[in-house]
């Protein structure tokens, strides 16, 4: 049984909050604004959930999308085709997920701190790389493309709604998608049961890398330009998404259509908080706190359920 | 011990080696230098050891400097009284650490991500309560504790002194500091051993905050000036040295010395990059590095030792 995230009950009481409180929160404008404004996050959030299912967690999201980004940028202002900068972008995402992989699952390393140790990495590349200046000058291609709105409906959006069918798909139509809870809680039962446990493990680290790596397109089209730390600390609203989604740290259990919810949560906070002209420092704050409700909450229904079991067989 | 020998040969190594690659290393001013700095990570890191040595973790202690510096600055200011801007410091450092506690203890969060909120909560506070201001200038009597010396060597390094001993006593010969290791080693039979094991948390977290809320003042005194992002790039150097101290991420193993050991280690390499006029922008590239190759040894010598068992 799929049950209904708690966060979608808090996404409607926002929802009806914002509208009566913030004249010009209910607009079509603004809704597609806020569409666009979660896109980049729903792409980092998708791979954050199956991280998160598996028992993992991914810091270096943020500073890998931040690198991509200047890679992206610079490969542009080199005058090569998008195509081509958009797959050094993804490259570079994509072997930051391998790395991520490979030292959780091979080698062993507590989850936070070996993508805490890339996330310097990749801060440190992105630095270096731009020489800690904003890279622009990447011609007119992508800049067009960002701004094209098919059926009235922004390039962002589009992108982010295809992402979550593909994901919905191949979670529920391949073995990645039917491995990745078991990785975290039943390995043994996989291992048992002749799966590669370990190839499937790097490779949900690796679709995070390169989720990363694609989100450049959309974080770099919106700004046309390359920003050295522009997604710092992007990953926490990923993880803060999958966790207000629903999706548990332990007992590998969660979904996308969570995190779905999770991802337009915050999207809505922000932009209503902007719309009552709430500060953006205290923006990031509020989603501290509601990552902290959110985990409160559901230690609660747990420890509550739990209860309810133990006086059922009692 | 053998293997705190083995990392005092490499703090050993890498200044030898600057020694000779540069002039101005080996000269007072830059020792005492690498000193005073190695000092103030060892502050921010070594509440941070004994979290780590319970098998927890307090991701927040940068931007606990931060926060707590900045508002020890605003009350500086506004009362004209050192005193109350140092209690406000440690005070406001402390309650984060309480609020750590509890959500480890009470809440039961895993240690990692309730002190990651609270980074993220502590960052948006900071920026939104400085609004981009800078407070700076403040009485020579308490910048002296950041920048003064006292025969020849720099306060803060007697405040880390203090506090290493201080600290070295109770974790290895008082009965607080071996429930501290128990804990770490195996949470379960330090519980049915009669550990108090959430008061221990409680304190462990509180102390951690009070530390960072210690070296928010002494980091405010040295810099004369404080501003938002101040505490955002001290997390991962403080992760970096307790991990290369030798302090084990799976908890039970470790200690104070090894954290000065390590803060040292990180001090001397990034000192040696600003020597040699490596950009600045390199340090992250190279703390990163540093943090995955430290928790490699720390898994590489966990597997040795089960191996062996």
């Amino acid at each position: 049984m799929s049950r209904v995230p708690g966060a979608a009950y808090l996404l409607a009481m926002l929802v009806v909050a914002f509208s009566i409180f913030g004249s010009g929160f209910a607009t079509v404008p603004n809704i597609l604004n806020i569409g666009v404004q979660s896109s980049v996050l729903l792409l980092l959030a998708l791979p954050m959930t199956l991280i998160i299912m598996s028992e993992g967690l991914d810091l270096s999201m943020g500073a890998v999308l931040s690198l991509a980004g200047v890679v992206l940028a610079m490969t542009l202002t080199k005058e090569y085709r998008l195509v081509t900068a958009l797959l050094a972008a993804v490259g570079v995402g994509l072997a930051f997920g391998v790395a991520n992989g490979l030292l959780v699952v091979t080698l062993g390393l507590p989850p936070f701190v070996a993508t805490l140790g890339t996330l310097g990495i990749a801060q440190g590349l992105a630095l270096v790389l731009s020489g800690g200046q904003s890279v622009v000058g990447i011609g007119d291609a992508l800049p067009a493309l960002y701004a094209r709105q098919p059926l009235g409906v922004p390039f962002a959006i589009w992108i982010a709604a295809i992402a979550f069918i593909v994901f919905g798909l191949a979670y529920r139509y391949t073995r990645l998608g039917s491995y990745v809870s078991a990785l975290g809680g039943n390995r043994e039962a996989l291992a048992l049961a002749g799966v590669r446990a370990n190839l499937y493990h790097v490779a949900v680290y690796a679709l995070g890398g390169a989720m990363a790596g694609f989100a450049a397109l959309l974080l770099t089209g919106r700004m046309s330009a390359g920003h050295p730390t522009a997604a710092i600390g992007l990953e926490f609203d990923a993880i803060a998404a999958v966790i207000v989604g629903g999706t548990s740290f332990e007992r590998g259990k969660g979904s996308l259509g969570g995190t779905l919810v999770g991802v337009l949560t915050i999207g809505v906070l922000k932009n209503g908080l902007n719309v009552l002209e709430v500060s953006s420092s205290l923006q990031v704050a509020s989603i501290g706190v509601l990552v902290i409700v959110a985990l409160v909450l559901d230690s609660i229904v747990q420890s509550l359920a739990h209860r309810r079991r133990s006086v059922r067989t009692a | 011990m053998k293997t705190l020998a083995y990392r005092l040969v490499a703090v050993a190594a890498i200044g030898i080696a600057l020694t000779f690659a540069t002039d101005v290393f080996l000269t007072s001013a830059n020792l005492l230098n690498v000193l005073r700095q190695a000092s103030l990570t060892f502050l921010i890191a070594s509440g941070l050891t004994l979290t780590i040595l319970t098998a927890g973790l307090d991701l927040s202690v940068g931007a606990n400097v931060g926060l707590s510096a900045c508002l020890a600055a605003t009350v500086m200011k506004s009362t004209d009284s050192i005193a109350l801007g140092v209690v406000t410091g440690l005070g406001f450092g402390a309650l984060v650490g309480v609020l750590n506690g509890l959500m480890v203890t009470l809440l039961r969060l895993p240690p990692f991500i309730a002190t990651y909120g609270m980074l993220w909560t502590l960052n948006g506070v900071t920026y939104w309560f400085m609004g981009g201001e800078t407070i700076h200038g403040f009485a020579p009597g308490f910048r002296s504790l950041g920048t003064g010396y006292w025969h020849g060597v720099p306060i803060p390094v007697y405040v880390m002194a203090a506090f290493l001993a201080v600290g070295g006593v109770f974790t290895r010969y008082t009965t607080f500091g071996q429930e501290v290791y128990a804990i770490g080693a195996n949470r379960e039979a330090a519980r049915l051993s009669g550990v108090p094991v959430r008061a221990r948390l409680n304190l462990v977290y509180l102390l951690s905050g009070a530390m960072a809320g210690l070296a928010a003042i002494v980091y405010l005194a040295r810099l004369n000036s404080a501003e938002a992002d101040i505490g955002e790039p001290l997390t991962l150097p403080a992760i970096a040295a307790v991990l290369i101290g030798g302090t084990s991420l799976f908890g039970g193993v470790g200690s104070l010395t090894g954290t000065l050991v390590g803060a040292l280690t990180l001090t001397l390499v990034v000192n040696g990059m600003n020597l040699l006029a490596v950009d600045a922008n390199w340090q992250p590239l190279v703390t990163g590095v540093i943090v995955i190759l430290a928790v490699l040894i720390d898994v590489m010598t966990r597997q040795r030792a089960e191996a062996r068992a």
